[in-house]
């Protein structure tokens, strides 16, 4: 019978030997549904002075985690985009709206994904997508606001990035943005807790190694939210940001807080030119 | 080669690893024994039975597990470093063209996956996948 | 019934008769063990899907007993032969005593 194939790539024979240096992903690519075509390798964006390709995480994954993502069936985090589908109808709050009511399909939504965290002029700041959202059930649909990195959230930031999937990133750091974007960049070479890891220590210097038995990514976040296989749930940037952080043995900054938001723009503008691939699936 | 106290506990602490290195399937009999109660210590053949699972998986909560047994009319999966060995069993209806199937299994730790296919003409068939099961290096 | 379950399956809406389809099935379900504790120490008790039958026009083509080894939103591929048009029945047992079913009509000729 016909399966989908499931060998087993280089980037599994190499975990085998965790003393070795290795630093190159795989050369899988990415088409999703045999339809939307993924950039997953293309050159850093010229304010990334460090790095000159930039690569998916997807890349670093062995090719049964890989198969996951390659088809939306087969992809567990689109349970989470059709969970958002139905809230996308359901009209909730003192307004008697819908997401729907104003914004008709989520399809009207192609092209959001890619250009968050930006900056909103009405605002005066730089906002998430995650805030975007809550802005809309407060002050549009009378709703009270979600957890910012609860489940309806991500699943509803699931549904509103895979409409997105296989545009580019492309995330605004210039104008005012870049005082947010600066900020961002300051905390990624900032090393942090005990074990005195900067985001950059890990996944500038050292993508490619191992981490105990994991494969360091690049860390771009063009595929978030993430499915991943060990809780078995779409993660949100911000809680992947507090999971890293914590790892490094620091008390970590709160989801949605000035300084994530700061840094989810900074490592959103890493990944410039990368395809949106939200939902991912990751280990 | 001269043996100084350092070399021999040296090689000491060596042969230690292995021996817990060899004691990994820690309920392998509790799969013996469910696999004999499957079977009723009938006789076990190889090759008509083949199962497809990663050599190594990212992680042990979501294992693609996939086999294919021409001729089977029921298969069931074992994993034999688990607390619980069953994971499933599938019976084939008249209206199943392969039998086989795939699914995603978890796994405690590094261990074999066991299909046991019982055939249409009663006797049994088996395949064993080893699949190293890695310990992350971020609890994300 | 347990929150948040929901089937979905994939089946092709056309065929020609006697052909092999590949069928996909996932149902969103946390599976949960009985092997986890709660941050007490309680051990958090057993509560998944425990069988899966396909049926075709009253006819099965496969019936799977799962154990708390399957994996959350439990997954399964597998081929049927159609030999006329019909539908296909998909059911679900949860160990609360909860059955979810679908359906899906295929088109031969």
């Amino acid at each position: 019978m016909k399966y989908t194939t499931i060998a087993i790539g280089s980037v599994a024979a190499l975990v085998l030997m965790p003393g070795l240096a290795m630093s190159d992903p795989d050369e899988d690519s990415l088409t999703i549904n045999g339809d939307i075509s993924i950039v997953t390798e293309t050159d850093a964006p010229a304010h990334t002075e460090n790095l000159s390709t930039i690569y998916s995480g997807w890349r670093f994954r062995s090719d049964e985690t890989q198969a996951f993502q390659m088809d939306d069936f087969d992809n567990p985090g689109m349970i989470g985009v059709e969970n958002a589908m139905v809230n996308w109808e359901t009209v909730d709050g003192s307004a008697g709206k819908s997401c729907a009511s104003c914004h008709e399909g989520p399809e009207t939504m192609a092209g959001v994904r890619a250009v968050y965290p930006k900056w909103n002029d009405e605002k005066g700041k730089v906002t998430t997508i995650e805030m975007e959202i809550n802005d809309c059930r407060t002050t549009h649909m009378g709703a009270q606001k979600w957890k910012y990195t609860g489940g309806d959230m991500t699943d509803m930031v699931a549904l509103i990035s895979s409409v997105s999937r296989g545009m580019p990133v492309n995330v605004a750091i210039d104008g005012p943005a870049k005082e947010t974007w600066e900020q961002g960049k300051e905390l990624y070479y900032t090393r942090t807790g005990q074990l005195e890891l900067s985001c950059a220590n890990c996944h500038e210097d050292s993508y490619g190694l191992m981490i105990r038995a994991d494969h360091l990514s690049q860390g771009h976040i063009n595929g978030f939210p993430t499915y991943r296989l060990k809780n078995t749930k779409l993660n949100s940037v911000h809680a992947r940001f507090k999971g890293c952080v914590r790892d490094t043995r620091a008390e970590t900054y709160k989801p949605g807080s000035t300084e994530f938001i700061a840094l989810e723009l900074y490592v959103a503008s890493r990944g410039n030119g990368l395809s949106v691939e939200g939902p991912s699936v990751r280990n | 080669m001269e043996m100084t106290r350092r070399k021999l506990l040296a090689f000491g602490s060596g042969t230690f690893v292995l021996a817990t290195l060899s004691s990994l399937p820690a309920f392998a009999t509790l799969t013996d024994d469910a696999i004999a109660e499957l079977t009723g210590g009938a006789d076990m053949g190889e090759g008509a039975i083949t199962l497809t699972a990663p050599e190594i998986a990212e992680n042990g909560n979501t294992v693609p597990i996939a086999f294919d047994a021409p001729g089977a009319a029921e298969v069931t999966l074992f994993a034999d470093g688990n607390p619980v060995p069953n994971v499933a069993t599938f019976k084939f209806g008249p209206l199943s063209a392969s039998r086989g199937a795939s699914t995603r299994i978890r796994l405690a730790t590094t261990q074999n996956v066991v299909a046991i296919a019982k055939m249409e003409d009663g006797s049994f068939q088996m395949a064993k996948a080893n699949v190293k099961v890695t310990i992350g290096g971020c609890g994300g | 019934m347990a929150s948040g379950v929901k089937p979905r399956v994939k089946v092709p809406k056309k065929a020609a008769a006697g052909e092999t389809i590949t069928i996909k099935t996932l149902i969103s379900h946390k599976m949960e063990s009985g092997q986890r504790k709660d941050d007490d120490g309680n051990v958090i008790p057993r509560s998944i899907i425990n069988r899966f039958t396909a049926d075709f026009n009253g006819e099965n083509v496969i019936d799977v007993t799962l154990e708390p080894a399957i994996s959350t939103n439990p997954y399964f591929q597998f081929e049927a032969v159609v030999p006329e048009s019909g539908e296909f029945k998909f059911t679900w047992y949860d160990d609360d005593g909860s059955v979810y079913d679908t359906t899906k009509k295929i088109t031969v000729g």
